[in-house]
């Protein structure tokens, strides 16, 4: 245990013995040991009880009107009754939107990096700085950037070109908010596929050059693939961010109630995050919705845990088999 | 040959040798080798990969020139300075009806007032009731996570607290609005449901995540030696952590904090949802607040396009993005001079 007293005597204490020093200390070293653990614990405790208490909130309130009419129903009667499957459908075509604009870039701007980018070049670093300040961008500006970007630019710009100037794709709508989402969860794509790549042994990329093989050969038919399951890491945390922000779309496509469903690129869409902030803040009749503004919440919510928890465990499995390799 | 461990300075000390400085070594580079000829429609798809990975930088150029560009007529266009100007923002102004200078938010009155005081102050408000929870909470836990728990606890509780930062964010401004909102109310006897302590207390949950796993890194990569050296100087387990650990893993957990920070002032749902977005300055933190995230996204879907109030918006926004800009730099800094510190590399 503590080692003892030292050896020359401490002016503070000058009448106590040294097996009195070595007993205070010994007592004050517990307290504070005891103290440290007990308080760091609590904490932990502290921040899993915040996630099981929403959890469990959630489940309780939400459960009741659940059912599979409310998954397949459109809502009715003000928003107090019916379901949310325009908001699903819109959800889905949304993020499918996202996923095939965003995820190819993603990919290949982490394969450049990884396999071609030379490490200490200027512009390599550009890039990577660049990535981790995008992801740091307010989700807010991601929704300014959308409407003055791709809304107002990009859309009116097309408007122009091929509609003589009549409103088509210069207002918000589905294409611009899966746009503006897939630029959001681009670098959510990057460092997973990047991660993944590092994970791929050197081993498989020279037996592969030895072979005859060419650099790029190399990377799509050997490297690529090895690295499969972590680009559908990145891709299903994208998939989750996508499903669950609000902020993005709601100058660049959402909204709140559609008598049909988006009929192509250019209408509007609902979307159940942005149905939920809707129906929590500008409800005429709150206790009438809340039942269904608790089970909106509880699709959204699982919805995002299955997607993270799917994540969590191939990310898992590319980690252990990163471990095995090295 | 110089182990990671010696090349590490000891907390507190500065590095003086050239000598002793390592380089971060190189990413796995394959040795130049005579390769097999390439046809030539491979060096086209690889110019095509360099120029998707410009994507990020493009990105953010982007960003910055077209929310500037809408903000820009703040600075030249006659018919929107007739109503606003930087001054007016930013000075105090005695407006018709008040007895002396204030700085007021009300866009849409009569004559519209965009002093944007009342706005940065609620920001300033809502962060730091955030991160007065979020760094003990976060630090903490990743304390006991990376030294107290077991590998089996420390397997369930690490998905856990990631899966926290999971929640979308409109989840939690909905659960501080209908949930903590009630409970704040009931036991502290406030006037206002909504206010600056709930919505930083909601705000902190989606802090928390950033705080922990950061820190929990930083506390796992301080060399075992380190502690091991303490240890056999006699120093108690408490006195370890406080006076090497803590030390040793500071920059990490500042990196931590500033990532945090940066969530924190930019996060737009759980502050427009939960914080009574009422534009006031006051220094009471039961108050309602207005910020300027919850602002632009209170405001921008009904304002006229390119009219005074649109450019002001815009302005915030850039603002906004500078602000959370200079500080997420400043953490991503701070962990890429850790990275290199301790040789990882990447």
């Amino acid at each position: 245990m503590s080692a003892g007293a030292p050896a020359a005597d401490t002016p503070r204490s000058p009448r106590r013995t040294t097996a009195q020093r070595v007993f205070v200390r010994t007592v004050s070293n517990r307290i504070g040991d005891t103290a440290m653990a007990l308080s760091s614990g609590f904490a932990t405790l502290l921040v899993l009880a915040i996630l099981a208490i929403i959890l469990i909130d959630i489940l309780r309130n939400g459960i009741g009107h659940l059912s599979l009419t409310f998954l397949t129903q459109a809502p009715s009667e003000g928003m107090t009754a019916g379901g949310i499957f325009p908001a699903i459908v819109g959800m889905v075509e949304m993020v499918v939107l996202m996923t095939l604009a965003g995820v190819p870039v993603g990919v290949a701007t982490a394969v450049y990096l990884h396999e071609y980018a030379p490490a200490q070049a200027r512009a390599t670093r550009m890039i990577r700085i660049a990535v981790s300040n995008l992801a740091g961008v307010p989700s807010i500006v991601f929704g300014l950037f959308g409407l003055g970007f791709f809304v107002q630019f990009l859309g009116a710009g097309i408007d122009k070109a091929f509609f003589h100037g009549q409103k088509v794709y210069g207002q918000p709508a589905l294409i611009w908010a899966a746009l503006t989402m897939a630029v959001l969860t681009l670098p959510v794509v990057i460092v997973a596929t990047e991660e993944a790549l590092r994970a791929v042994p050197r081993e498989l990329r020279e037996a592969s050059l030895a072979l005859g093989a060419t650099k790029f050969q190399t990377v799509i038919r050997v490297v690529v693939p090895q690295a499969s399951a972590g680009i559908l890491t990145g891709m299903i945390l994208a998939v989750s961010r996508g499903a669950g922000e609000v902020a993005p779309i709601l100058f660049t496509g959402a909204a709140y109630f559609l008598p049909h469903l988006p009929s192509g690129l250019s209408s509007q869409f609902m979307t159940p995050s942005y149905h939920v902030y809707v129906l929590a803040t500008q409800s005429p009749d709150v206790d009438a919705t809340k039942p269904i503004l608790y089970s909106t919440v509880l699709v959204l919510l699982a919805l995002t845990f299955i997607l993270n928890i799917a994540a969590i465990v191939v990310r898992a499995r590319v980690r252990r088999q990163s471990g095995l390799a090295h | 040959m110089l182990n990671r461990e010696t090349a590490l300075p000891l907390p507190g000390e500065r590095r003086k040798s050239k000598l002793l400085t390592t380089r971060p070594p190189q990413a796995e580079r394959l040795p130049r080798l005579q390769l097999a000829p390439a046809p030539k429609w491979h060096a086209v798809v690889e110019w095509g990969l360099r120029i998707l990975a410009a994507s990020a930088v493009l990105a953010i150029a982007l960003i910055l020139i077209f929310i500037g560009k809408e903000a820009a007529p703040l600075f030249y266009s006659s018919v929107v300075r007739a109503q606003v100007t930087l001054s007016k923002m930013w000075v105090a102004q005695t407006w018709p009806g008040y007895d002396e200078a204030v700085s007021v938010w009300q866009p849409v009155s009569e004559i519209p007032k965009f002093g944007v005081w009342p706005l940065i102050v609620g920001t300033i408000k809502v962060t730091i009731v955030s991160m007065a929870v979020a760094v003990p909470l976060g630090v903490a836990s990743a304390l006991y996570v990376s030294q107290y728990a077991r590998p089996r606890t420390r397997e369930l509780v690490k998905p856990l607290i990631e899966l926290l930062a999971g929640i979308p964010s409109v989840v939690l401004g909905f659960f501080a609005l209908i949930v903590m909102a009630t409970w704040f109310q009931d036991r502290l006897g406030l006037d206002s449901r909504l206010n600056a302590l709930v919505s930083g207390a909601a705000l902190s949950i989606a802090v928390i995540p950033v705080i922990f796993t950061l820190s929990e890194e930083a506390f796992r990569a301080v060399p075992r030696s380190y502690v091991e050296a303490s240890t056999a100087l006699g120093a108690a387990r408490w006195q370890t952590i406080l006076r090497v650990l803590l030390p040793a893993a500071s920059p990490g957990i500042a990196a931590g904090v500033a990532l945090g920070l940066g969530r924190a002032i930019g996060e737009t749902m759980i502050v427009l949802m939960a914080s009574g977005n009422a534009a006031i300055v006051s220094a009471n933190f039961a108050d309602s607040v207005r910020t300027i995230s919850a602002t632009i996204a209170a405001e921008l879907a009904e304002v006229v396009f390119g009219e005074a109030h649109y450019t002001v918006l815009f302005f915030l926004g850039t603002l906004l993005f500078i602000a959370t800009f200079f500080v997420n730099s400043v953490g991503d800094w701070t962990i890429r001079r850790m990275k290199a510190k301790l040789g990882g590399g990447s």
